[in-house]
C-alpha cells in the first residue's frame, strides 16, 4: 500500500477539512456508521439532531448565517428520504449545502436491499447537482466538486450519495486540484455596455426604484447596493428573501413588496418608470398579477442565473452576471460618468412615496389582548435590530419580516421559495452554531413549531441559547386567514385545539418556558427570556383572528391590496 | 404567442442518469417532448441527444437555458433557427397478401425506401425520411393495414460547417 492510499471515509474527512467545515450536523445510521467511526478521529464537532430534515435546515441556517456552505449526513433509506424537504428548501432559496448520505453497498443497489432508497432519483429536480460515488477513485473528485458546485454561480444544495463499501476501499488521495468541470461556467462578469445602458437610465429616471432579492445578500452585494442606493438617492424595496441586503432602518427603505407588503413598496412598483430588479426571480408572492406589475417602468434585470430573466416578467435590460461584482461595476460607472446636463427632478417622487408612507403605514391596534405585531414590534426594539431571525412559515413569518427591520444581510433566515414549515427551529440551531455569541431568535406560530420540535432536545444537549418566540393564536394562522377572507370563514381543520401546554413542554426537554397572556406581561416575558442564558421558549397567547394585512389576494394585481 | 416546432440537439457527458436530468427537466416544468433520440458521438465522454419540442418563443428560451443549468450539458442548439438537414428512420410492418403486394413494393419503389423483412402476410419496410414525407407514406399505407411501427424520432444536424 502507497503511503497516500486512503479509505473512502478518511477521504471524506480530508476533503471536508480542506474545505474548512468545521462544524457538521447528522443522524447516524447503517450505512454511515464507517463515516461516523471516522469523523470521530477529527476535531470537526457533530450535532447529532433529532431527526434528518433537522439536519439540513441546520445546515441550512448555518451556510445563511455565515456565509459558508453547511455540510449535514444522514444515512440511507428513510435517512436519506427525510432530507428531502431540507433540501428542496435550500434549493429554492439558493442555499449552499451539501448533504451526504450513505447507500447500500454497490452489489445491492438495485435489488431493494434493507434500507435502500434511489435517493439520487428522488433529489435530481431539488438539488443543483447530486452524485451516486460507484468508484473509490472518483470520490475525491467528486466531493471537491460537490462543494465547488454548491458555492459557486447561483448557489445550491449537492447532493453525494456513498454506498457502503466505497466507503471502506482505499484509493490514491491527490490533495487540492485544480477544479475543471468543461459544461459549468457560471457568468460572474456583467457586460459593461448593458451597464453603462443602466447608469444613462438612472440619470435620466425621474422615478427610479429599486427591487433587490436574495441574490444581493448571496452575492456580498449589499454594501454596493447599499452605496448605489444612497448616492443615487433610489428607494429600495427587497423580496422576502432579500430583506437585510439594504438598511430597513433607513429612510429610502419602502418595505417589503408584494402579498404582504407594504402599501408604498407596491405602489412604488406600480409608478416607477425605472427598476433595477437585482437578484429577483419576480416570484408570484411578489408580483401578483404580472400583466399590472410595475407596468410604468423600463426594468433592468441582473442575476446570476439566466433562467432568471425573461421568466415571469419581461425586461428591457436584462444582464447575467454576480450581483455584487455588477452593482459595483455600475457604481464605478456612475461615479465617472457626466450626469445631465440638470439632475433630474425628483422631488415629485420623494413626495409621493411619502404621502404613500404617511397615508398606509404598517400598523396594529394594541387593546386588551396581546397583538402578535406588538410582540414583535417590541422584540424588535428590545433587541434594537441586532437579533438574528428564523422564521417558521405563515402569519409569524410575514409578521416577522413586516416589524423586524433587519440593517444588515444575513440576519433574516426563513424559507422564502418553498415556504416549509418547521424550518425556524433547526435553522436557529444553524445559525446559533455559525454565530456562537449572537442573539439567535426563532420566531414561529403554534402550528409551525410542533413540526421540528423534536429538535429542541437538540439544542439543549448543546447548550444553544437560542430563544423560541412562540405567537400561539391555537390556528394554523394564515390558512384561516384565506378561510375567513375567501371561504366563508369555515375554518376547516385549522384549529388547534389540543396544543401541547408550551410552557410545560419546553421544561421536559430541560429548557426554560414562560409565557405572556396579557399584554402588560410582554416585555416582561421577552426580557427575562431574551436575557436567559440557555434554550427558551416564550410563549405568547394571542388575539386569535389577527389577519396580516396589507395583503394582495392571489392572481390580483398588488396594488389592489386589502389594507385591513 | 404561436407554437412552433423545434429541433434540439444537445451535446451531454455520457454518464448514467443524464437522460433522466432532461426528462425530468421537462416532465417537472410541464414542457413538451414530441420525440427524443440519444447515442454515443465520436467522442467517447459526449452523447447527442437530438429532441423535438413544440414551443412558444418565450417557453423555448427558457428551455434552452434550463437545459444548459443542467451541470452535465455541454450544448444546447436549436437547429430550427438555421439551416439543417434531418432523418428519421422507421420500420413499418405492413399487411401485404398477394392482392396487394405489387401496389406497395411500387410505392416503397417510389419513395426509394427499401424492404428489409417479407413474410406471408406482411412486409416490412425500412424508411429513411424527413419527418413531413415519413408522414406522406404512412398516410398512404395506413388504409392497407400496418400490423406495427418503429421510429427513431428525428436526428438533425447543421447543414455545412
Amino acid at each position: 500500500m502507497s503511503a497516500k492510499e486512503l479509505t473512502g471515509t478518511q477521504i471524506l474527512m480530508k476533503v471536508l477539512k480542506e474545505e474548512g467545515v468545521d462544524t457538521i450536523f447528522g443522524y447516524p445510521g447503517g450505512a454511515v456508521i464507517d463515516i461516523y467511526d471516522e469523523l470521530a478521529n477529527t476535531d470537526i464537532k457533530h450535532l447529532l439532531v433529532r431527526h434528518e430534515q433537522g439536519a439540513v435546515h441546520a445546515a441550512d441556517g448555518f451556510a445563511r448565517a455565515s456565509g459558508r456552505t453547511g455540510v449535514c449526513f444522514a444515512t440511507s433509506g428513510p435517512g436519506a428520504t427525510n432530507t428531502v424537504t431540507g433540501i428542496a428548501t435550500a434549493y429554492l432559496d439558493s442555499i449552499p449545502i451539501v448533504i451526504i448520505t450513505g447507500q447500500v453497498p454497490t452489489q445491492l443497489i438495485g435489488n431493494d436491499a434493507f434500507q435502500e432508497v434511489d435517493i439520487v432519483g428522488i433529489t435530481r429536480p431539488c438539488t443543483k447537482h447530486n452524485y451516486l460515488v460507484k468508484d473509490i477513485n472518483s470520490l475525491e473528485r467528486i466531493l471537491r466538486e460537490a462543494f465547488f458546485l454548491a458555492r459557486t454561480g447561483r448557489p445550491g444544495p449537492i447532493l453525494v450519495d456513498i454506498p457502503k463499501n466505497i466507503q471502506t476501499m482505499k484509493a490514491t488521495f491527490n490533495g487540492p486540484q485544480e477544479i475543471v468541470l468543461k459544461t459549468y461556467k457560471p457568468t460572474y462578469k456583467p457586460n459593461v455596455k448593458q451597464l453603462s445602458k443602466v447608469a444613462g437610465l438612472i440619470k435620466n429616471a425621474k422615478r427610479p426604484l429599486i427591487f433587490s432579492g436574495g441574490g444581493a445578500v448571496l452575492s456580498g452585494g449589499s454594501e454596493a447596493l447599499t452605496k448605489l442606493a444612497k448616492t443615487m438617492n433610489i428607494p429600495v424595496t427587497s423580496t422576502l428573501m432579500g430583506l437585510g441586503g439594504f438598511p430597513g432602518t433607513d429612510d429610502l427603505w419602502l418595505g417589503m413588496p408584494g402579498m404582504h407588503g407594504t402599501f408604498r413598496a407596491n405602489m412604488a412598483i406600480s409608478q416607477c418608470d425605472l427598476m433595477l430588479a437585482i437578484g429577483v426571480r419576480f416570484d408570484d408572492r411578489v408580483t401578483g398579477r404580472t400583466d399590472d406589475f410595475a407596468p410604468n417602468a423600463t426594468i433592468v434585470q441582473i442575476d446570476i442565473d439566466p433562467t432568471s430573466i425573461h421568466k415571469n416578467i419581461e425586461v428591457a435590460v436584462p444582464i447575467v452576471g454576480d450581483c455584487k461584482i455588477a452593482v459595483e461595476k455600475l457604481n464605478e460607472l456612475l461615479a465617472k460618468e457626466e450626469g445631465p446636463e440638470e439632475a433630474p427632478d425628483r422631488s415629485e417622487w420623494a413626495n409621493k412615496i411619502k404621502t404613500w408612507k404617511e397615508t398606509c403605514p404598517l400598523a396594529y391596534d394594541q387593546k386588551d389582548i396581546i397583538k402578535p405585531q406588538y410582540v414583535v414590534d417590541t422584540f424588535f426594539k428590545m433587541t434594537k435590530g441586532e437579533a438574528i431571525v428564523t422564521t417558521e412559515v405563515g402569519q409569524n413569518q410575514m409578521w416577522a419580516a413586516q416589524y423586524y427591520h433587519f440593517n444588515r444581510p444575513n440576519q433574516f433566515i426563513t424559507s422564502g421559495g418553498l415556504g416549509t414549515m418547521g424550518f425556524g427551529l433547526p435553522a436557529a440551531i444553524g445559525a446559533q452554531m455559525a454565530c456562537p455569541d449572537a442573539l439567535v431568535v426563532d420566531v414561529a406560530g403554534d402550528g409551525s413549531i410542533q413540526m421540528n420540535i423534536q429538535e429542541m432536545a437538540t439544542a439543549v444537549q448543546y447548550n444553544l441559547p437560542i430563544k423560541i418566540i412562540i405567537l400561539n393564536n391555537r390556528y394554523l394562522g394564515m390558512v384561516r386567514q384565506w378561510q375567513d377572507l375567501f371561504f366563508d370563514k369555515r375554518y376547516s381543520s385549522t384549529t388547534l385545539d389540543h396544543n401541547p401546554d408550551f410552557v410545560k413542554l419546553a421544561e421536559a426537554f430541560g429548557a426554560k418556558g414562560l409565557r405572556a397572556t396579557k399584554p402588560e406581561e410582554v416585555e416582561s416575558v421577552l426580557k427575562e427570556g431574551l436575557e436567559y442564558k440557555g434554550t427558551v421558549i416564550m410563549e405568547f397567547v394571542v388575539d386569535r383572528e389577527e389577519n396580516v394585512y396589507p395583503m394582495v389576494p392571489a392572481g390580483k394585481a398588488i396594488t389592489d391590496m386589502l389594507l385591513v | 404567442m404561436s407554437e412552433k416546432r423545434h429541433i434540439l440537439s444537445i451535446q451531454v457527458d455520457n454518464e448514467p442518469g443524464v437522460l433522466s436530468r432532461i426528462v425530468g427537466l421537462f416532465s417537472g416544468r410541464g414542457y413538451n417532448i414530441d420525440s427524443l433520440n440519444v447515442a454515443a458521438t465520436n467522442e467517447p465522454h459526449i452523447s447527442r441527444i437530438t429532441m423535438v419540442t413544440t414551443a412558444d418563443t418565450a417557453i423555448m428560451e427558457q428551455i434552452k437555458k434550463q437545459l444548459h443549468k443542467l451541470i452535465n450539458v455541454a450544448t444546447v442548439h436549436d437547429l430550427t433557427e438555421s439551416d439543417y438537414v434531418q432523418r428519421e428512420l422507421a420500420l413499418i410492418k405492413i399487411h401485404a397478401k398477394m392482392d396487394n403486394r405489387s401496389e406497395l413494393i411500387n410505392i416503397v419503389n417510389i419513395f426509394r425506401y427499401k424492404i428489409v423483412d417479407v413474410g406471408p402476410d406482411h412486409v416490412t419496410i425500412q424508411a429513411t425520411a424527413t419527418e413531413d414525407k415519413l408522414k406522406a407514406f404512412i398516410e398512404l399505407v395506413t388504409p392497407m393495414g400496418i400490423k406495427e411501427i418503429v421510429r427513431t424520432g428525428s436526428i438533425a444536424l447543421y447543414r455545412g460547417n
